[in-house]
């Protein structure tokens, strides 16, 4: 699926937060949202997601803007992760995971069998399934997450949007998730803190600053030191690991 | 399996205090059903069939409505202590319903459930009001519905004293705190109708009900819209919470201990746990009302004293629960 937003601004009363943001999203793609904390990042996705109603500009699935398409059939193009989501409730993993079926299950008729394995097949790719009857209290954060993420692939949609997945997640299952992003076939839009993680994994990287695009393009053209100075007030060397990927290192900030 | 308990609970209920047994049971309703039974003395008939009969099944009715509330509310507002009583809607009808009393259309069963359900819709309205700003989840909900339900309590105090005699003063306050002891078949009715329409209604928004869980953002993402799915559950909590109260006055705490309890046995998804709070609430109403008769008997004591003696300690386990304590 294809994603486009065009001139999206989003702010409440007194304070724009997203500011005149274009982005074209390729069909399989996978793009990386990076930037400072208030930078915006969170507040496009949810606008992106059709979570808040942009002040202006528009969203675009497929070339058809999404203005007043029902929440149900948003949810059937386009899955949604928040960075914490958590619950007093006693869900288990997996009903949390069958929630993802929501938007393709009739008022009247409870899960089918088909809603069944496609929820065994999410918590499979998740490496959850030994974890399926645990409630949701017992779970770590970095469990919790993978359960949000399961319950996202259990919504089979064509686009996914994913706030700081990796908050909470051990090494390897950062590495785990962002390989799953990065190699499935859907559309996706992953807003990341870690930029050497993003850099590796996404095929573009979008850097956002005080709610504006600022940089937009491959990795090596967006992590460069003038930029990071500008946008994350740090001194960066960017470089190479030994394994050949994209590192970044940071000097002693300057106390001011 | 919970339907038969139910049955048996209400026959069981029937019995207590009547001072018949079964056979005299039996002979009451087989005549109104046209079998051809040994007809009952006129007034051990009508003490079953007018009195006993319509107590038992309002009792289960108002405690399946009031149970149902609790969970629907309670999910809603992401916060377990939620239910029609804490939130003050059912005070909200009290207050409404007093009012059509005093304006003196104290016969009229649906003009008091009309009152009732003017009154529950403002209290909610006005709890919406004063959590616009931090949303309806907020953590602060309960204090501010203790705070709402004060305000119509006072309200419903303001308009008994200025208006009622003595007399009426007493009879609105037994009320007040939740009585079966006028219960009549014109209230069964009504309150038939609307919890089966209103069970249908909030069963069949069971799937967004469960995506509440993890907040309005996650559950718009899920495909529920939000707003709608919201405003229709809380007209039709508010139209049930009414209709109880109109019926018995406000019996507090069945919406909270009901679902809690039998989230232990069902788990939290609404599908099952909303079916079965109505069951179990009918079930717990039934029982308590009969105990109230027999333990206090020859005293009338409102069955709301009752269920508020078993609702607090835990509302207080609860909130222990939570760290809150």
């Amino acid at each position: 699926m294809r994603i486009d937003v065009e001139d999206l601004s989003w702010g409440v009363p007194g304070k724009t937060i997203v500011r005149d943001v274009s982005l074209a999203v390729e069909p399989g793609e996978t793009v990386g949202l990076i930037g400072p904390n208030g930078s915006g990042k969170s507040s496009l996705l949810r606008c992106v997601a059709g979570l808040r109603t942009p002040t202006g500009g528009r969203v675009l699935y497929d070339g058809v803007e999404i203005g007043s398409w029902p929440a149900r059939d948003r949810a059937r193009k386009l899955a949604f992760v928040e960075q914490t989501a958590d619950t007093e409730s006693d869900l288990r993993v997996a009903e949390v995971v069958m929630l993802g079926r929501t938007p393709h299950r009739s008022r009247w008729r409870g899960p089918d069998a088909s809603d069944h394995e496609i929820v065994a097949a999410a918590l499979e790719r998740l490496d959850l399934t030994a974890l399926a009857d645990r409630p949701w209290k017992q779970l770590s954060g970095g469990e919790r997450q993978r359960t949000h993420l399961a319950r996202a692939l259990a919504q089979r949609t064509a686009g996914l949007l994913l706030d700081e997945p990796t908050n909470h997640l051990d090494v390897r299952h950062q590495l785990e998730l962002m390989e799953l992003a990065g190699g499935t076939p859907q559309t996706v839009v992953v807003a990341l803190h870690d930029l050497a993680l993003a850099a590796r994994y996404c095929d573009r990287l979008v850097l956002m600053h005080r709610g504006a695009v600022v940089a937009n393009g491959h990795a090596a053209d967006v992590l460069t030191a003038p930029l990071l100075r500008e946008v994350f007030d740090v001194e960066a060397e960017i470089g190479r690991d030994d394994l050949g990927h994209l590192a970044v290192g940071y000097r002693e900030p300057v106390r001011r | 399996m919970g339907l038969v308990v139910l049955v048996v609970s209400m026959a069981v209920a029937v019995r207590i205090g009547v001072g018949a047994g079964w056979a005299e049971i039996g002979r009451a309703a087989g005549g109104r059903l046209g079998l051809p039974v040994v007809p009952l003395p006129r007034l051990l008939d009508s003490l079953i069939w007018d009195l006993r009969l319509p107590r038992v099944l309002l009792a289960a009715l108002v405690g399946a409505a009031l149970a149902v509330c609790g969970a629907v509310l309670q999910s809603v507002t992401r916060n377990s202590l939620a239910d029609p009583y804490l939130l003050g809607v059912s005070s909200g009808a009290s207050t409404g319903a007093v009012v059509v009393v005093v304006l003196g259309f104290a016969g009229s069963q649906l003009g008091i459930t009309g009152g009732a359900l003017i009154g529950a819709l403002v209290a909610f309205g006005l709890l919406m009001l004063l959590l616009r700003r931090t949303g309806l989840d907020s953590s602060r909900i309960v204090l501010t519905g203790v705070v709402v339900g004060q305000l119509f309590a006072a309200l419903t105090s303001l308009i008994l004293l200025s208006s009622g005699d003595a007399d009426s003063i007493r009879a609105v306050t037994n009320w007040l705190l939740g009585s079966l002891a006028s219960a009549r078949w014109t209230s069964v009715a009504v309150c038939a109708v609307v919890l089966a329409v209103g069970l249908l209604v909030v069963w069949l928004c069971s799937a967004a009900l469960d995506g509440f869980a993890f907040g309005t953002d996650t559950a718009s993402s899920l495909g529920v819209d939000v707003r709608t799915t919201r405003a229709v559950l809380l007209v039709t909590t508010s139209v049930l919470t009414a209709v109880a109260v109109a019926a018995v006055g406000a019996v507090g705490f069945v919406g909270l201990i009901i679902p809690h309890g039998v989230r232990f046995l069902v788990g939290p998804l609404h599908r099952r746990l909303l079916p079965m709070s109505a069951v179990v609430g009918a079930v717990f109403l039934v029982w308590t009302d009969a105990l109230t008769r027999v333990v206090f008997a020859p005293l009338e004591v409102p069955v709301g004293v009752f269920t508020a003696l078993i609702g607090v300690p835990l509302f207080l386990l609860v909130l222990r629960k939570r760290g809150e304590l």
